[in-house]
């Protein structure tokens, strides 16, 4: 039996390694001992900056409570793995309309109460003043983003992409794409590109046909195409010339253009938009700061000091015009946002309802299609 | 044990063997107490209640039980009694107002893809019907809600919402199984296999049961001649070359994975250096990374080890004489090895092929990071259950067949070889 001894001490040793190196999720939060603290979950990288320097920083200066930030990739996942397990350590997160609507549905995010929301600065009252359909019953607007796709200048030197239907044309622009390994906005851009109308886009997805339509399309760039999990890594994509084009938030792509001085064009021809916000997970011990905190997001303020930051469009009007020039280089930033009239000759809003419903039937079909 | 003591005995009899040993044994047993606590706590409990997930799921049961109370006369043709409505609604209604609605759809969801939008879909304009309803005066009985819930979605016409529902409150159920095993449920209730588009999981272990089988002889190809050269080497340079093989062991496995990225991406040293040579042009760079290529290459450099190590320990206890004996008797060197050589290894090979093997049918990390889409395992898998859909059904299911497997190979060696020969040296 030394042999089999030996066996299970290699593999022992082995578990050890991995273990030491992949140190489990979510160990460092909660509150600290000299002052209260709360942790907000956020997508990393340049978008982790901006909403740092818009509303964190104003936050603690204003309430003394502590934010930790934590990073996560987007989705309801660990979310509803912490209200399952009964141990909430996340506080705020960062989420689309459809995941605070499904997310509301399963009880795993806090109702908000609507009268929690400031005023504008000029006293303009939140339910004028917030764009359409920004809040809902456990979410609270902050910001409209966009996916775009976008291309580096230094590596596709032919003639360049202008519309949509470009990035599916392996034909005239050969080489690979970078794509959100996720069904959002993907599904909806292939479906534009191959020609449904944007107003019976959502009809034509919700049947078997058309789902059957969806994936054919994307059946069609599929072997060319690199995958990636988290915002920061489209850009770097385009930058180390690993892809042609690639889909991405708009914001990051502004990032790399105006900070890193990346020669990348946006192609906003069919970008998708849609609408960010927080939610505040349900149990939370510290639901009170985390009320706050939402509270403290939503002035136009915070909203507009993300906006100096990274090209994501406020959710407020007030806010709008708040927004300027960026607030390291001086570029102007409204030339950058995704609602700007100029760059919503076409354009497409997420339908929250369609995907709140159908978001993770989706996200099945998309996992089972990937996999073969 | 009175009736074993000799009656003729007079002298202070002996304690008897075992009662002497017992107090050593007990201390002995006593040392290994926190092993076993430890193993049960971290190990067994937690493997056992995630395995009891794969055919033990009372979730749905549990948040609807007046539904499946009236299910259950059902004959699975047609749309159920005026019952099963007024049950299904009171309880969607219910549960939509205390927001858990979205956890059970999810569940059945699982059952019959599509059935979430159904439920919530339906379920919204539900709770707005019953209280009109209820502000008019009008009753809310079985008929009245067959008639609502079938016009605002005519799927509650048929059968399959019911036989969806029904299936998903099975609290002992087989069903997480049958989709591992990619079946699904038919038309007429029964389980046939999934359409094409569905079919993910067996393509999935049989690649993952193939890759493994390669990359294990790929180990074994490359690291016999590099242990033999270990195992024959002076004592100094073999602690060298044990160290060089024992390196990358005390590097972090994300470490060693990610090194390859450096190397093997397309604007990587490998690439760079064939475009340097001429070997391929610039717009020709080979795809190494992102697909079965890297998951090969990865897998292969992180558990070269485990077939090294066994092999090395079993060969340098083979007495270089055997081999010389062979050549002076008139061996051909191939021959010797082939005849004397190798089979004197064999129980190396098969303690490094098991290991090997066992290790990468199981692989996860390496494969999530270089694998792209086309390398991904069975093990991906059931971390995206785990993690993402939380789905732990399912995953527990997979992860059950996945020992099975490993069990009945285990079992198979054991009857064609035998386990004994297996040696470490």
């Amino acid at each position: 039996m030394r042999s089999s001894g030996a066996i299970v001490l290699c593999v022992v040793l082995v578990a050890g390694c991995r273990l030491a190196a992949d140190p489990p999720p979510g160990s460092a939060s909660g509150s600290d001992a000299d002052g209260r603290s709360i942790t907000a979950v956020s997508y990393g990288g340049s978008y982790a900056r901006a909403v740092v320097r818009g509303y964190h920083e104003s936050f603690t200066e204003a309430t003394g409570v502590r934010v930790d930030l934590a990073d996560f990739q987007g989705g309801l996942a660990q979310v509803r793995a912490q209200v399952e397990a009964g141990a909430v350590h996340w506080d705020v997160v960062d989420v689309s309309v459809a995941e605070a609507v499904s997310g509301c549905d399963e009880g795993v995010l806090e109702l908000i109460d609507p009268s929690i929301l400031p005023a504008g600065p000029g006293g303009e009252l939140p339910e004028d003043d917030f764009l359409p359909e920004m809040n809902t019953e456990c979410g609270v607007g902050n910001l409209l983003f966009s996916s775009i796709f976008a291309y580096n200048r230094e590596v596709l030197t032919g003639p360049p992409p202008t519309r949509l239907a470009d990035f599916f044309d392996l034909e005239r622009f050969p080489g690979r794409r970078g794509v959100r390994r996720s069904p959002e906005a993907i599904l909806e851009m292939a479906l534009m590109a191959d020609g449904v109308p944007k107003d019976r886009l959502y009809d034509v997805l919700s049947t078997p046909e058309g789902l059957e339509r969806v994936f054919r399309k994307l059946d069609t760039i599929k072997d060319q195409v690199v995958w990636w999990d988290t915002s920061a890594q489209a850009p770097q994509l385009l930058a180390d010339g690993e892809v042609l084009m690639t889909m991405a938030a708009n914001g990051r792509i502004f990032n790399a253009q105006v900070l890193e001085g990346q020669p990348f064009v946006i192609v906003w021809d069919g970008q998708v938009l849609n609408r960010g916000q927080l939610a505040v997970v349900a149990g939370t011990p510290r639901l009170e700061d985390a009320m706050r905190f939402v509270q403290h997001a939503a002035r136009a303020e915070s909203m507009a000091g993300v906006g100096r930051y990274i090209a994501y469009s406020p959710a407020r009007y007030s806010a709008e015009r708040l927004i300027d020039r960026h607030f390291e280089t001086g570029t102007e930033m409204w030339p950058h946002m995704p609602t700007n009239p100029a760059n919503m000759k076409n354009y497409l809003m997420t339908d929250w309802r369609w995907w709140a419903d159908h978001g993770d039937e989706m996200l099945e079909r998309f996992t089972a299609w990937l996999a073969r | 044990m009175t009736s074993r003591e000799s009656p003729r005995v007079s002298q202070p009899v002996p304690r008897p063997l075992w009662r002497r040993a017992l107090g050593p044994r007990l201390r002995a047993a006593g040392l290994a107490l926190p092993l076993v606590a430890f193993v049960s706590v971290t190990f067994l409990g937690p493997m056992l209640s995630l395995l009891t997930k794969s055919f033990y799921d009372p979730e749905v049961a549990d948040a609807l039980p007046g539904t499946m109370a009236a299910l259950r006369d059902w004959d699975g043709q047609g749309t159920p009694s005026d019952e099963a409505f007024a049950a299904v609604a009171r309880e969607f209604v219910a549960a939509r107002t205390e927001r858990t609605l979205g956890r059970t759809a999810n569940r059945v969801n699982r059952v019959a893809s599509g059935m979430r939008s159904v439920i919530m879909g339906s379920s919204r304009e539900m709770v707005e019907a019953g209280a009109a309803a209820e502000a008019a005066g009008a009753a809310t009985d079985g008929a009245f809600w067959r008639e609502t819930m079938i016009s605002i979605d005519s799927r509650w016409g048929g059968p399959e919402p019911w036989r969806a529902l029904e299936a998903a409150g099975q609290r002992l159920t087989a069903r997480h199984y049958l989709k591992a095993l990619d079946f699904e449920r038919g038309p007429d209730g029964g389980y046939v296999r999934a359409p094409e588009v569905w079919r993910i999981y067996v393509p999935l272990f049989w690649r993952t049961f193939l890759v493994s089988l390669g990359v294990t002889l790929l180990c074994l190809v490359i690291g016999y001649p590099v242990a033999h050269m270990i195992a024959n080497s002076p004592p100094k340079r073999a602690n060298v070359l044990l160290l060089l093989v024992l390196l990358p062991f005390w590097t972090s496995l994300l470490v060693r994975t990610t090194s390859w990225i450096v190397l093997l991406q397309n604007q990587g040293i490998v690439n760079d250096f064939l475009v340097a040579i001429g070997l391929i042009g610039d717009d020709g760079r080979i795809a190494m990374i992102y697909n079965m290529t890297g998951t090969f290459i990865a897998m292969t450099h992180v558990l070269l080890p485990f077939l090294v190590l066994p092999l090395y320990s079993v060969m340098r206890a083979i007495p270089p004489a055997y081999m010389n004996a062979a050549v002076s008797l008139g061996a051909t060197p191939f021959q010797a090895l082939r005849r004397v050589y190798w089979p004197q290894t064999l129980p190396g090979v098969g303690a490094g092929c098991l290991l090997t093997f066992i290790l990468a049918i199981g692989y996860y990390i390496t494969p999530a990071l270089v694998g792209g889409q086309s390398g991904q395992l069975i093990s991906n898998m059931i971390a995206y259950h785990v993690q993402t859909s939380l789905n732990w059904g399912l995953a527990a299911a997979l992860a059950a067949l996945l020992l099975g497997g490993v069990t009945l190979l285990y079992v198979v060696y054991d009857r064609l070889v035998g386990i004994d020969r297996i040696g470490l040296g």
